[in-house]
């Protein structure tokens, strides 16, 4: 099969401004076959996926999987209670609209509208997607395409690079760097060079993408440095995507900033959020898009052509918890708080156990990720002999020998960062004291031999 | 003071209007990404818009007006109140429950041994399946082969996907009086025209949306041999493939010799378990060819929602143990449904209109040619027949159906553009309040 490919390949690459005659060459059937049953150029090398090999090794029950980011704590009782009641309406199991559920999006409008300090048009400045991923695909889909640069930030959540190829379009990477003389121990300690950040736009940008809070660091980008994005934006006329899933997850002394409120930014910005990494539901993969009508109508178009509509009962459900949640906003019952509180006190106690293992945690500002620096064991791992980053490594080996499980950090960096970020693994926070007991006591033991 | 006012507030207008040209400056280069442009009108936006404004009795987009049969209902609920697993991330290409019991139930059908792992993919509704077969098999300058008429999306997506759509009409057959969808044929000659050395897939729809025609063994094969001989990609959208009536038997292209390896067969929960709202759909086909898909879904969505996944399942199995026997819901709705088919052609043939038996699915289409209606509404003016009279016919007597021509090309839509399409799947009381509408109607001519 890959010999076939290569072959063909190589002629495409011959036979470049005579693709049809090429195809016609091909004598033997099965270079027809292969050439017929070819797939889409679009998705070519987008194959890989770091979830797909790393989810596989910590499904074994006997790992305690610290590694992909969702919880193993339940959602609030309230909103299972308002799937279970949503779903034993007749209506309700039958198609809604298609760009959103209206009762989902007057919630968000009410609930976002608060947060923006503006009205937002529920039907117009809103979209309901497949999770925070389908709007980055919605997003990408609509507004990028071949010839335009999209500036990503390093670390960034994996997605962003294959959807941007997808779309046709140029990565442009710039990394998050750690403050000169510091020895890391916050995500704070990471931020952008600001003339090494202006020197990535051009005229071909079209957008940035940003995450914040960022996921893995958790760093939580401050008014200035979202501002000194902002300014190049509109000084090259580049659209923002900010990715903001994890928005009400910010801890003590921390602020959430939404790019899109600072001056000149709504009309250039599609801001996304997620039920799932909201409400603790990541299995019901809700999400949104929020921003100015000229740019939501063409993510509303990708919708009408990729899957038309998302779960009726589910977006119900979403609503329910929303206004349960809006007229509790501020308080402490308020699960957007709540869950913050209770997360804080899950990040501190697992930076201890990181901490008496010997390897050294950046604190997150936000986020329910963790960054451990395990640079400090100086763990051999030259017996693995795959042509991998150290870091893929140590995971590898920490699941099959410790039986817990982290993702690599360089799954979310390109190759030129690599050797800045291999001595990273990300470990998750969202789970029950069970599960941290558990890790550490797998670490515990780890440092005794 | 009065001065001072009149200049501030025309400083404030100036302001304005240059904080106007701002916006209007801002993106001077093109916007939106070329692959959306033409794609952005809606045939079912627009009428489900209306419908609703007007409060009309809706056999217009298909979908139950009737709930899901309990056990579905049952297990969903059942899944809601399991663990918390139920509520997070599940396998990213389809929840293991699911696609091991979609494996073993159409393992059974198409005479293949389907692997849940590598031959399944599970989507958000059937119509993302499409999506990821037209984004991971469609390339730029691809030909794509299209019945008519056909289910609408089918167009925008291979325009999106870069491909040329190729259309080839179902055509009622000479001399016969055109009394059911089987009287609608594909000619063998005309298909084998429309072939070139670009076409990359033909796409089908059995049991057809609206038409209702459900394909014959002869005529899949003749398709089928084409495929073969052309090395064709055969999409098969199957999504109504229990609804079939009076002994029609639904096959599979993908079960004929030479074709399972060519083939994405779709399917849709919504549709099979009358729970449009929960958009669980499926591919099946060759691992070569899913593959593809599978990176365009990891690429989009990546994970389908968990729990309407565990309750789909459970649906399956429970078919798997009752399958042919009568208490398999894959007997009872098309049982009930040709109640109701019987129920809505006598009420459409009482009132002078001429409906196209449909021998499968749940539409149904009336030629509408004998009704002389004044169309006196400007606003419609410049549309086409069928188009003018879905609206008239949504305001003046509060019944809403879609146009036909909006399942056919541009080239072919004025040939077409005198057909209704009425939805049967709907409670008998709808269907009644149908019924007093065109009696009412009929009366009064």
């Amino acid at each position: 099969m890959s010999i076939a490919r290569q072959v063909l390949n190589c002629s495409r690459f011959t036979c470049r401004s005579a693709h049809v005659t090429c195809r016609k060459t091909f004598t033997t059937s099965q270079h027809v076959m292969m050439s017929r049953h070819t797939h889409a150029k679009r998705i070519e090398g987008l194959d890989k996926n770091v979830w797909v090999a790393f989810t596989a090794l910590a499904a074994d029950p006997s790992v305690v999987n610290l590694g992909q980011g969702f919880p193993d704590i339940p959602p609030p009782s309230y909103v299972k209670e308002a799937l279970a009641k949503a779903a034993s309406v007749d209506r309700m199991n039958q198609y809604t609209r298609g760009f959103g559920h209206p009762s989902l999006v007057k919630a968000l409008s009410q609930v976002y509208g608060k947060a923006y300090g503006r009205q937002i048009d529920p039907l117009k400045e809103i979209l309901v997607t497949v999770g925070g991923y389908g709007s980055l695909f919605s997003a990408i889909q609509a507004l990028v395409e071949e010839g335009d640069e999209v500036i990503i930030i390093e670390p960034f959540f994996d997605c962003y690079v294959p959807m941007v190829r997808m779309a046709g379009g140029k990565p442009v990477l710039i990394p998050l760097r750690v403050k000169s003389g510091k020895k890391t121990i916050t995500s704070a300690d990471w931020f952008l060079d600001p003339d090494e950040l202006a020197g990535k736009f051009n005229s071909k940008t079209k957008a940035i993408i940003i995450n914040t809070p960022n996921n893995p660091i958790g760093k939580v980008f401050t008014k200035d440095e979202l501002q000194m994005i902002a300014d190049l934006c509109i000084k090259h006329d580049t659209l923002c995507f900010s990715d903001e899933v994890y928005e009400w997850l910010v801890y003590r002394g921390h602020q959430h900033v939404k790019i899109a409120t600072l001056p000149g930014m709504w009309d250039r910005t599609v801001t996304i959020g997620s039920a799932g990494k909201t409400f603790s539901v990541t299995g019901w993969k809700l999400g949104w898009s929020i921003g100015p009508e000229h740019l939501m109508k063409h993510l509303q178009t990708v919708m009408q052509n990729s899957l038309y509509t998302c779960p009726t009962p589910l977006q119900e459900a979403v609503a329910q918890g929303l206004l349960l949640n809006y007229e509790l906003m501020d308080q402490p019952e308020c699960y957007f708080t709540s869950l913050a509180d209770e997360l804080e006190g899950k990040r501190d106690r697992l930076a201890a156990i990181v901490e008496e293992a010997g390897m050294t945690p950046v604190i997150p500002e936000g986020g329910y990720f963790m960054l451990v620096d395990v640079t400090a064991l100086n763990q051999d791992l030259s017996h693995m002999d795959e042509d991998e980053a150290y870091d893929y490594k140590f995971v590898k080996w920490m699941i099959k020998e410790k039986k817990l499980a982290a993702i690599p950090v360089t799954a979310f960096v390109g190759e030129e960062s690599t050797k800045d970020f291999e001595k990273y693994i990300r470990l998750c926070f969202i789970k029950q004291d069970s599960t941290l007991d558990a890790a550490r006591s797998i670490l515990k033991s780890w440092t005794k031999v | 003071m009065g001065i001072i006012r009149n200049i501030a507030a025309s400083l404030v207008l100036l302001r304005q209007s240059s904080v106007k040209n701002n916006h209007k400056v801002i993106m001077s280069r093109r916007l939106h990404a070329r692959r959306t442009d033409g794609v952005d009108k809606n045939v079912w936006v627009e009428f489900t818009q209306l419908a609703a404004d007007y409060k009309a009795v809706n056999l217009g987009q298909g979908f139950p007006d009737f709930s899901p049969p309990q056990f579905i209902q049952e297990a969903f609920c059942k899944a809601i109140n399991g663990g918390p697993q139920m509520h997070q991330y599940t396998r990213a290409f389809g929840h293991p429950p699911l696609v091991k019991s979609l494996a073993k139930f159409f393992s059974r059908i198409v005479g293949q041994d389907i692997d849940p792992l590598e031959d399944i993919l599970v989507t958000v509704g059937a119509y993302q399946a499409l999506f990821c077969a037209f984004q991971g098999l469609i390339d730029e300058g691809d030909e794509v082969i299209i019945i008519e008429p056909f289910f609408d999306c089918y167009q925008p997506m291979v325009v999106m996907a870069g491909g040329k759509a190729v259309y080839v009409p179902l055509r009622p057959r000479e001399g016969s009086a055109i009394l059911s969808s089987g009287d609608w044929v594909l000619s063998a000659d005309e298909l084998a025209s429309k072939i070139t050395p670009r076409t990359k897939a033909i796409v089908i729809n059995t049991p057809n949306n609206p038409l209702g025609k459900v394909y014959k063994t002869e005529e899949l094969q003749m398709i089928a041999d084409l495929c073969i001989k052309h090395n064709l990609l055969c999409f098969s959208d199957e999504v109504y493939e229990w609804l079939t009536y009076d002994g029609a038997k639904h096959i599979k292209i993908a079960s004929l010799p030479g074709m399972w390896e060519r083939t994405v067969t779709v399917g849709s929960a919504g549709k099979t378990f009358s729970a449009t709202g929960w958009k669980v759909g499926w591919a099946i086909g060759s691992g070569n060819i899913i593959k593809y898909m599978k990176t365009i879904h990891q690429n989009s969505v990546y994970h389908c929602a968990t729990a309407a996944q565990e309750a789909v399942a459970h649906g399956f199995e429970r078919e798997y143990e009752l399958f042919g026997t009568p208490e398999s819901y894959f007997q009872q709705l098309p049982t009930m449904l040709h109640h109701k088919r019987k129920k809505l052609a006598s009420c459409l043939e009482s009132v002078g209109l001429q409906p196209i038996m449909p021998e499968g699915g749940y539409f149904m289409v009336t030629d509408i040619s004998s009704v002389k209606v004044d169309l006196n509404d400007l606003s419609t003016k410049d549309e086409l027949y069928d188009f003018r009279f879905v609206k008239w016919l949504i305001k003046e007597k509060g019944l809403a159906t879609i146009p036909v021509s909006a399942f056919y090309s541009p080239e072919h839509s004025k040939e077409f553009d005198k057909y209704i399409r009425f939805c049967f799947v709907k409670e008998d009381s709808t269907l009644d309040a149908a019924e007093a509408i065109l009696r009412k109607w009929s009366q009064k001519e």
